[in-house]
């Protein structure tokens, strides 16, 4: 299968297999009008297989949500068809408006307008911010 | 400006601060009956909790400050749904320091992000209450004389008792402390809790259902009441409520100096009869958060007696 390559956007790589269409949606990449390619299950010697989205259009993008979702995920960024700009992506320290904490207790069920913060712990895991409950 | 969200906000050397302070107000209390003279302390508890509340009121009185505040949630302005973020945006205006009592987890942390007054937690659902653990560390220094070398019994719900998590996490900085997990399966300690206090750490400790059979070897009994509150099933609750109750009779088993705390109130998990037992420490451990609360209000509040 073919799809042509970019003149000026980004290539979001190495993203675990099966998760491009979750990160699709998580990146808000439904809401843009230019091309953009959702790829799954393409070989790779290092992944076995892997997803990849290609954006035609040069946007802004959340690594952080990247990391959290695919942390090997590279990003590729793409100017007059050449790559000017390759991005490994790392586990980021927080998590802020990512990903919601599902413990009923937690003051984020109630306070409006508060952000919904994650911290990494030491052990590699994300606990809120406020009740420290496991991001699931 | 400092906040006292979590126990752990509190360095050893500044825990061991506060108890000299503690002990000094209980050996000479009329040096700290002026320290915050026309210092106001606001108490917002959006659920009730009669000893904490109370505790706080007469430290700062004691200390000669003013009070203010509310002692449930249908009192004040949350009842219409303004914020923790407001509310406490409008208090830190009224009042020098605020104590802060809410049955969601994380809500004293939001008040000290916009709060312009120290913030203390004085207990965040089932997740932090930092000036119980104040109080029970300044009763095990006073029964026991240390912190090292001792064996904690945690008995009841591990898995809600917030007093039980923050304990675990203040006494896991000293050598020698072993601890004893007594619980039905249902309320074991959260596995977070047990792995970076005590197994990250490589403390000694051991697991059982049964009192009866580990009562032999504490040198603390910290019990605990299963609360209802914290279920959100009642079959449950009731279920549980009575797995461990300490009589006369289990008393006998335990060490001529072990003693016994509860961060009360209690229901029924500690028979009256117990109560005159000279081994029983929690009407004490009640007296003392009395002083360890005028130590931190006022070390966070900068004062110091002349």
């Amino acid at each position: 299968m073919n799809i042509d390559s970019i003149k000026n956007g980004i290539v979001i790589d190495h993203i675990t297999a099966g998760r491009a269409m979750q990160l699709y949606e998580m990146l808000g990449l439904d809401g843009l009008d230019c091309c953009v390619a959702v790829i799954q299950n393409v070989p790779s010697g290092k992944m076995g297989k892997k997803d990849i989205i290609k954006v035609d259009s040069s946007i802004d993008i959340n690594l952080d949500l990247i990391g959290f979702f695919s942390p090997n995920a590279t990003v590729n960024v793409i100017r007059n068809g050449k790559i000017i700009e390759k991005a490994h992506i790392d586990l980021p320290e927080r998590l802020v408006n990512i990903i919601r904490c599902k413990n009923p207790r937690c003051i984020t069920t109630t306070e409006q307008e508060i952000k919904h913060i994650f911290v990494r712990t030491r052990s590699g895991e994300y606990r809120c911010l406020y009740c420290e409950t496991k991001a699931n | 400006m400092r906040h006292i969200i979590n126990i752990l906000d509190l360095s050893v050397e500044e825990i061991e601060e506060l108890m000299d302070t503690a002990d000094d107000i209980l050996a000479h209390p009329e040096k700290y009956n002026e320290v915050c003279r026309h210092k106001i302390l606001a108490t917002l508890f959006f659920e009730p909790s009669t000893r904490t509340r109370l505790s706080f009121e007469s430290a700062m009185l004691s200390l000669g400050g003013q009070v203010l505040g509310f002692s449930d949630s249908g009192s004040s302005s949350s009842a219409k749904g303004e914020s923790v973020a407001d509310t406490v945006t409008i208090v830190s205006g009224y009042a020098d320091i605020i104590a802060m009592r809410h049955p969601k987890e994380g809500a004293p942390l939001v008040a000290s992000m916009h709060s312009r007054v120290p913030v203390i937690n004085a207990g965040d659902g089932g997740h932090y209450h930092p000036t119980q653990t104040l109080t029970d560390l300044l009763t095990i220094r006073h029964e026991k004389g240390r912190f090292e070398n001792l064996t904690i019994g945690l008995c009841g719900d591990l898995k809600f008792g917030r007093p039980v998590h923050s304990l675990i996490e203040a006494m896991s900085r000293y050598a020698g402390v072993k601890f004893v997990l007594i619980s039905p399966e249902e309320l074991k300690l959260p596995s977070f809790v047990k792995q970076e206090f005590i197994k990250d750490k490589g403390i000694e400790y051991k697991q059982s259902r049964s009192l009866d059979d580990v009562i032999g070897e504490l040198d603390i009994l910290y019990m605990t009441r299963v609360q209802k509150e914290r279920f959100f099933n009642e079959e449950d609750y009731l279920r549980l409520k009575d797995t461990y109750i300490l009589t006369t009779e289990k008393m006998k088993l335990a060490r001529p100096d072990m003693i016994v705390m509860h961060p009360l109130p209690r229901v029924n998990e500690i028979s009256t009869a117990v109560d005159d037992d000279p081994r029983a420490c929690y009407f004490r451990q009640a007296y003392y958060g009395r002083f360890v609360r005028m130590a931190l209000i006022m070390k966070l509040l900068g004062v110091r007696a002349k």
